[in-house]
This record gives structure tokens, C-alpha cells and sequence, in this order.
């Protein structure tokens, strides 16, 4: 039935005046958009095919190719808008539930957006971090509640074990599988060289990447993919996976089209087979179990490493992460309503979960109402798109951020939100190796290295400008922060107060 | 016009503080002298001072300094008072009254001692009970305001400038073992006398010159531990975290400057194993009370004083012995002018602590 018919949402627009007929990017596509016509000594493109990821615009050496958006349109409707007819033809056709990758999209509030920073004026000097010192170290981990000292009087470190970080910056959590080895090695070896952390995600460690180990997450999932003894050993610290900010309330998704020779032997899952996480940790049905989980980890690495619990931000966050913060667990990271995915439901994605702006706010707020901010650090992500978000962040009372969608889009990623096709033109989210091939970790890794030294500078300089001179006195530090546009509630929520005031 | 504590009113200002180790006798008119000379610092919207051993007589009682608005308040926090403590002695505290100061509140002190019961049900040891009375009156009782608590030692406070301030509480019939003294340039008005400096808790008292950029990180750590910023004065947050690191946690004067005004990293990684195992562990348990922004301190204490500067000395801060006198000011002047010839003058470095004590002290 033709209704099924739905108008691509983009078009290739191909300048011929400039096309000289190369084909680059007929053998760039992995989604086949671009072909040659014989018969008309042209090359053509079916605009259906196009996700928009700019493969071909950035590769044509002759600058003929642009993607705009189509203005072919329903008739206007703000309710029945056509992106909402059309996921309604696509359901009717299919059965299925919609697909999505990558964070919400909406046109949610972005509260990052809607707070401004503090600068020092004249009753205090404003610090030059081209000439002070200017630090941005930070560990992650529980604060002893008391010293101790031994015979000699001598303090005793009775610290638990910390991560120390030379920015308040992580790669956040991508599986191997979700994306592609080259990616996982920049990713890697820029943590390495950066002196901060990258994490597993959920799909295991590959052989080759236990080299990077302290400079490793080593993530558990509901799914248990890749876990063993050796694993849980070879990083810096282990995340326990709750939750994820793009779909709350489920586990991950890993299309079996995405599950090479590669990835089966590193998740420990057939070849070719989906990998679905079970929405909860069937050992965990509460909060007390999650504590047995906690300490079952500390103990397989013989309390050793920090264990993080990672919670999608929803709606009873705080009281959850209260929770957490006595459950044994030395970080707990909320990851955010527009946090990435490589996979999720569409409904779920755009519907489910919070800001972290407020969850962050709500979180740092009840754990210090309770006395026990101090016993966990807080990371959070989803999403940080700038050195300012990371700056908000801190002030709002994170100790750290996490990073991923900002760190892919440094490794080339377009946002074309397909990764769930396993066909990324990029070489990022994919197992097709002529695909992966496309990302030179030699590369990759130096421009994730420069993007996190880039966000350093920033916010060294906004720090400055503030009259800091060491991250740890912008933790929590929300004078520093004031709202615009914002209403009493919403302020009242980040506790902070307005501009002007 | 809010009243300080609803709103946060940044200050610039002048210290000055003297000691004799030896714990000979110094009049208090020696300190409003030295204070007086640096007049220039401060704009007549503050002034104050802490004298220590000044009150041998009562040496064992808790003196509270309260200021009032009315009698309504008197009477509340006297019940609350008796419900809590044996008082052993109160009056008016005799004042000198002048032009120059106004706006007075009635000022009242009081020699108290626990309750033995009340003590013993708290669970509490005594100064940690004196503590949370003290933040309990300041908190709940409307027009209350303790603003001194310590065993012989006082603070002296009020709106004007810092020689009529002592001019006012007749600090030339006062002897101590030693003194601090401080005058404000607030960038506000503030009506009101508790937000004059000094701050004290039990007979921790802190001179203050600078405006921490810190003030919101330090202040939403140190409200976990039971203490209530109702000022909103960096000098409030900066006595409840050497309250808290001294007195609670126990650490020595040295490893408690370390946590305020640590040491840079790279200095750090310069350190000895030894000293660099300890700053690194300073720095990471306590690190949401490092202090940052322009500060210069000296902090009074039960046999001693120490002054301190932030680690980038952004505020001037001299230092100068005569004999077993040490003498501590924001400017060489104020020493001078109260010891002509010194044996030895110097200005510490950002993040050195100062300390001065008593010969007797910790014997």
C-alpha cells in the first residue's frame, strides 16, 4: 500500500557543474546512497538511503555534494507533526517498536544554557593561568571520617581506594561492539596519555586493551557480558552498570549484526546473535542486594579498586543515590536524559528520565542534608558538550564528568543517530572492517587527547576568572552559578539564585 | 536593607595581633593603637577584638558575649541559658559610650558552666555541648546573637571604626597574654554588629582579610559536620573549619594550614616521601575545605596565635619579634608604631602558618 511511502527527510543536493564523476562517494557510503548510472555517465543518489552522516560532503574533493533538509511537508500541524505521522506509517507497517541511537533530541530545556558563571571584580583579583598555577587534579573516592595515627603520631593513610584524575574528565562508558575496536584503542590510549580514565561499557575487554588497564573502567551490566576474574582486576575501578541515561529501565541493546568473530569472543556470546541485557540485574531487586553486589566485586578484587554504581537519572534520584552512597560504593554516576546510546527505543529515549542539571543538583543537595556527601564521589554525564557544562557541573557539586557523546563526535562522529545499523561510515559504531578501518586510532586518539586538553585550558581560564585557583574549590561551590529565565522552582531545585540577585 | 547573613557582603580590611610568650600582661589600648595606625583599611563599618587571659578570675568558665536587640530576646535566651548552664556570673558588659559609635545593641555577658545533667544526657564531651547550644541560640533565638563563647578570652565588636570600637569597650581596662584586632571595609552597609569581625567559637577566634572565592564549596562541606553559616562572612566558614580540623578531627596547627591553604601540586611532587605522603593525603581527605581566593588570617587560640596567608599571598601579612613579643599585622606600620625596634621582621610566604604560642603551651 503506497502510504507507506514516506519523502526521505534529507536530500542529497550534488552540484554537476563540480562533480567530476570520482565516485568517491559511491564507495564511501556503507548505506549505498551514491551510484554511478552508466547509462546517463552520472552519478545518481537515492536520498532515502542518505542518514545524513556527511561521509560523502566531507570526502568529495570537489565540494559537489550538501545535504539539506527536505521541504517537502505535510500539511502543517503542530500536533500531528510529520515526524509523528510518519513514525505512525512505519509502526502500522512494521509492527515494531522504534528504533533510535544516540541522546534525546527533543526540544527539552538545556539548564546548562540557562546558568551563567561567576568573575572576580575588584575586591578580589582574578587569577591569570598563564602565570599562577592552576589546577584541575582531582580524586574520585570515600573521604575517611576520621584520621588516624600511628605510634609515631604520624597521620595514617586510611584512605579507600581513589582514582586520581589530572582533569575531573572520563570517556564514558561505550562497549566494544557498540563501537568499533580503533575507536575503543583511541579512546584508550588518549585516557592513558591524558591521565584519566576510559570505560569498557558493558560488552568486556578486548586482549589487546588490558595494557591500558589503569587507565580502565571495567564495567558490570545486567547482561554480565565479558565479566571474569581476570577483567574485574585489570582496570582502575568497576562500574556497576543500574542504569543508562538514553532508556531507564532497560538494558543494552546490541544488534547481532554488530556481533563479529571479535565481539563474540570478548562478550562471550554466538556470533551474530542480539545481545539484550535483562532490564534489571536479576541479583538485584533492591537496594540491599545491590550492597551484596557491591561488596561481592571489592572482594573478587580484594579491595583494591573503587566500585562506581551508575544510575540513570529518573525521577526518585536522590533518594536512590542516598541509598547507593550506603550501599558501599565509592562513585555513583548519574548519567542524564540526553545521555547517548548505541541502541535504544525511540519512545523510551525521547520519554524516560530527567535532566541531570537537576538531577546532579538534587542528588549533591540530599546527600549533604543527610551528612554523607562525603562518603561517595558523584560523576555525571549526559550530556557534557563543553568546557562551560563542565565548569556548571562542578559548581553544581559533581566531582567529575563523564564524556562520550563529545568524545565520538571528536573521532568523527556526525550525529546521524544510526548507530544501531552497525553501518557507520565513520568507522566509530561498527564491526565491518573496511568500515572500521576508516578511524586511524593513531589519529583518533590524539584528537580525543586534544579536545579534553582543549576543555583543560577552558576552564583553567574560567576558573581564573573566578578567583580559583583548585577544582576542588569550585565543587559545590554554587555562588558561582547563577540562573536566567529560570523560575523560583527551578531554582530552588539547583539551589541556586537568579542573575541579578 | 537585609541584614547580614540574609545576604553575603564581601569586605576588605586591616589586621594586626600581638602575643607575649613568655604570657606577660599586654594592655589592650597597645593593640587599638596598632589597629588605629592602618585607619586607611578600614571605613568605619566594623571593628573589633579578641583578648586572651583577660579574664584569670573566671578562668574556668565558658564567658559568652551576647548581643541583643531588645529585652524580649534577653529573657528567651537567659531561660534557654539556665536550662543549659550554671551561670555564675552576669552584667552588662561596660562600654564607653560615644558619637562615633550607635546604633547599639544591648551587650551582656555571661560566666557559665554545663549543666552536669543536661552534659551527661547529651552524650556530648563539654565543648562540643557549648558548641551546639551556642549555634542553637544563634540559629533559633530571633534577636540573640553569642558572639563570643571561650575561656578567658572575649571578643569586642561593633559598627565604627576600630579605635572607637575599643575606645567604646574600654579595652585600656583589660590585660591579656595576647590580642587580635581588626578593621572592615565592607563593600555594604551592614547594620548590623555580628558581622563585625573577629569570629569566634569557643576560644577559637578568627581576624580575617580577603574574600575567599572558596566561600560556597567550604561552606556546604563544614554545614555537614553541624555547624550553621548564618553569617555568610568567609570569617564564620573559616573559624568552623579550623574548629572542626583542631578540635574534631585533631590535627596539629601545621597539618590544619596544609588542608586550608595546601600546597600546589607541583610542589607537592617536589616534597620528601614523607611530607609528600602526608600533603597528598591532606589534600585528598580534606579537600572541599582548602581555601582559595585572597586571605590573610591570624587565628587566636588558647595559648597562641597563628597567622596565616593563601597560597598565592594575595593579601600583605608581616610578621615581626621584639624579645618574647611576636607581633602580626597586615602592615609593618602597625607594628612599628606599638615597637619601634624590632629584633627581627619578615613576611612569611603564601600557605606558611606563623605560629606563636605561650612557652608553657603544651606542657
Amino acid at each position: 500500500m503506497a502510504v507507506d511511502f514516506l519523502y526521505p527527510e534529507y536530500e542529497i543536493v550534488r552540484d554537476y557543474n563540480k562533480c567530476i564523476g570520482c565516485r568517491v562517494c559511491e564507495r564511501q557510503c556503507a548505506n549505498c546512497a551514491h551510484s554511478y548510472d552508466e547509462e546517463m555517465d552520472k552519478m545518481v543518489s537515492d536520498d532515502a538511503k542518505c542518514v545524513n552522516c556527511h561521509r560523502c560532503v566531507s570526502l568529495c574533493p570537489t565540494r559537489a555534494l550538501k545535504i539539506v533538509h527536505t521541504d517537502h511537508t505535510f500539511k502543517h500541524n503542530s500536533n500531528w507533526t510529520g515526524q509523528t505521522i510518519s513514525e505512525i506509517y512505519r509502526q502500522a507497517g512494521s509492527g515494531g517498536v522504534l528504533l533510535s541511537s544516540m541522546g534525546n533530541p527533543k526540544n527539552y530545556p538545556v539548564y546548562w544554557d540557562k546558568i551563567l558563571l561567576n568573575a572576580s571584580q575588584v575586591t578580589n583579583p582574578p587569577i591569570d593561568p598563564l602565570r599562577e598555577p592552576m589546577e584541575t587534579k582531582v580524586f574520585l573516592g570515600a573521604k575517611p571520617k576520621k584520621i588516624e595515627r600511628d605510634e609515631k603520631g604520624r597521620l595514617v593513610n586510611n584512605l579507600s581506594p581513589q582514582i586520581e584524575l589530572s582533569t575531573p574528565i572520563m570517556f564514558s562508558a561505550m562497549s566494544y561492539g557498540s563501537i568499533s575496536y580503533n575507536a575503543h584503542e583511541s579512546l584508550a590510549r588518549a585516557a592513558e596519555e591524558l591521565g584519566i580514565l576510559y570505560n569498557t561499557g558493558e560488552g568486556g575487554l578486548h586482549p589487546d586493551f588490558y595494557k591500558y588497564g589503569p587507565n580502565t573502567i571495567v564495567q558490570v551490566a545486567s547482561g554480565r557480558f565479558g565479566v571474569s576474574k581476570d577483567y574485574l582486576k585489570a582496570g582502575a575501578a568497576i562500574e556497576i552498570k543500574m542504569g543508562q541515561g538514553a532508556k531507564p529501565g532497560i538494558g543494552g541493546h546490541l544488534p547481532g549484526i554488530k556481533v563479529s568473530e571479535d565481539i563474540s569472543k570478548t562478550r562471550m556470546i554466538p556470533e551474530g546473535s542480539d545481545a539484550i541485557s535483562p532490564a534489571p540485574h536479576h541479583d538485584i531487586y533492591s537496594i540491599e542486594d545491590l550492597r551484596q553486589l557491591v561488596y561481592s566485586l571489592k572482594e573478587a578484587s580484594n579491595y583494591e579498586k573503587p566500585v562506581i554504581v551508575k544510575i540513570a537519572a529518573v525521577h526518585n534520584v536522590a533518594a536512590i543515590a542516598s541509598g547507593i552512597a550506603r550501599s558501599g560504593a565509592d562513585i555513583i554516576a548519574i548519567d542524564g536524559f540526553r545521555g547517548g546510546t548505541g541502541a535504544a527505543p525511540t519512545r523510551i529515549r525521547d520519554n524516560v528520565g530527567i535532566p541531570i542539571e537537576l538531577a546532579l543538583a538534587a542528588v549533591d543537595q540530599r546527600l549533604r542534608d543527610e551528612g554523607i556527601r562525603d562518603n561517595v564521589s558523584v560523576v555525571v554525564g549526559g550530556s557534557i558538550r563543553s568546557s562551560a557544562d563542565v565548569v556548571k557541573a562542578i559548581a553544581l557539586g559533581a566531582d567529575a564528568v563523564y564524556i562520550a557523546t563529545a568524545a565520538v563526535l571528536a573521532l568523527g562522529c556526525h550525529l546521524c543517530r544510526t548507530c544501531q545499523t552497525g553501518k557507520c561510515n565513520w568507522g566509530i559504531a561498527t564491526q565491518r572492517e573496511d568500515l572500521v578501518r576508516r578511524l586511524n586510532p593513531e589519529i583518533g586518539y590524539k584528537r580525543l587527547v586534544n579536545l579534553v586538553k582543549a576543555w583543560d585550558h577552558e576552564i583553567k581560564e574560567i576558573m581564573g576568572g573566578m578567583g580559583i585557583n583548585s577544582i576542588e574549590a569550585l565543587k559545590g561551590n554554587r555562588l558561582m552559578l547563577r540562573g536566567i529565565g529560570l523560575t523560583e522552582k527551578e531554582l530552588s531545585i539547583l539551589g541556586i539564585k537568579h542573575a541579578g540577585e | 536593607m537585609l541584614r547580614e547573613g540574609e545576604i553575603r557582603i564581601p569586605s576588605g580590611c586591616a589586621i594586626s595581633g600581638v602575643i607575649s610568650r613568655s604570657g606577660k600582661n599586654i594592655n589592650g589600648a597597645e593593640i587599638v593603637k596598632s589597629i588605629a595606625t592602618m585607619h586607611d583599611r578600614s571605613n568605619g563599618l566594623g571593628g573589633g577584638f579578641a583578648g586572651y587571659g583577660i579574664y584569670p578570675q573566671y578562668a574556668d568558665y565558658y564567658a559568652f558575649h551576647v548581643f541583643y536587640d531588645g529585652n524580649k530576646a534577653r529573657e528567651e535566651c537567659e531561660r534557654f541559658l539556665d536550662r543549659h548552664f550554671d551561670i555564675i556570673n552576669l552584667s552588662k558588659i561596660p562600654v564607653r559610650k560615644s558619637n562615633k559609635i550607635t546604633a547599639e545593641p544591648l551587650i551582656w555577658r555571661y560566666f557559665v558552666a554545663p549543666l552536669p545533667t543536661k552534659l551527661k544526657d547529651s552524650h556530648l564531651d563539654e565543648k562540643e555541648f557549648v558548641t551546639r547550644c551556642v549555634i542553637n541560640i544563634n540559629a533559633n533565638i530571633e534577636g540573640a546573637y553569642v558572639f563570643s563563647c571561650g575561656k578567658n578570652m572575649g571578643v569586642f565588636k561593633a559598627v565604627g571604626f576600630p579605635e572607637d570600637v575599643g575606645e567604646y569597650f574600654r579595652l585600656d581596662e583589660y590585660e591579656g597574654y595576647s590580642w587580635t584586632a581588626h578593621g572592615r571595609y565592607p563593600t555594604n552597609t551592614p547594620g548590623w554588629w555580628g558581622g563585625a569581625h573577629p569570629f569566634a567559637m569557643l576560644d577559637y577566634s578568627i581576624v580575617h582579610n580577603g574574600e575567599i572565592s572558596s566561600y560556597d564549596a567550604n561552606r556546604r562541606n563544614i554545614e555537614m559536620y553541624g555547624y550553621k553559616c548564618t553569617l555568610q562572612t568567609d570569617t564564620e566558614v573559616i573559624t568552623y573549619i579550623i574548629d572542626y580540623l583542631l578540635r574534631k578531627q585533631k590535627l596539629t596547627l601545621e597539618e590544619c594550614a596544609e588542608v586550608i591553604a595546601a600546597p600546589f601540586w607541583s610542589t607537592i611532587d617536589r616534597m620528601k616521601e614523607e611530607d609528600k605522603e602526608r600533603v597528598r593525603y591532606l589534600r585528598n581527605a580534606f579537600s572541599s575545605l582548602l581555601i582559595t581566593g585572597p586571605f590573610s588570617i591570624i587565628l587566636g587560640f588558647e595559648g597562641g596565635l597563628m597567622a596565616l596567608n593563601d597560597r598565592l599571598k594575595l593579601r600583605s601579612m608581616v610578621i615581626g619579634e621584639k624579645d618574647d613579643r611576636v607581633y602580626m599585622a597586615s602592615e609593618e606600620c602597625a607594628i612599628r608604631v606599638i615597637e619601634p625596634e624590632l629584633d627581627r621582621i619578615w613576611t612569611p610566604k603564601g600557605g606558611e602558618p606563623v605560629i606563636a604560642t605561650l612557652d608553657s603551651y603544651g606542657k
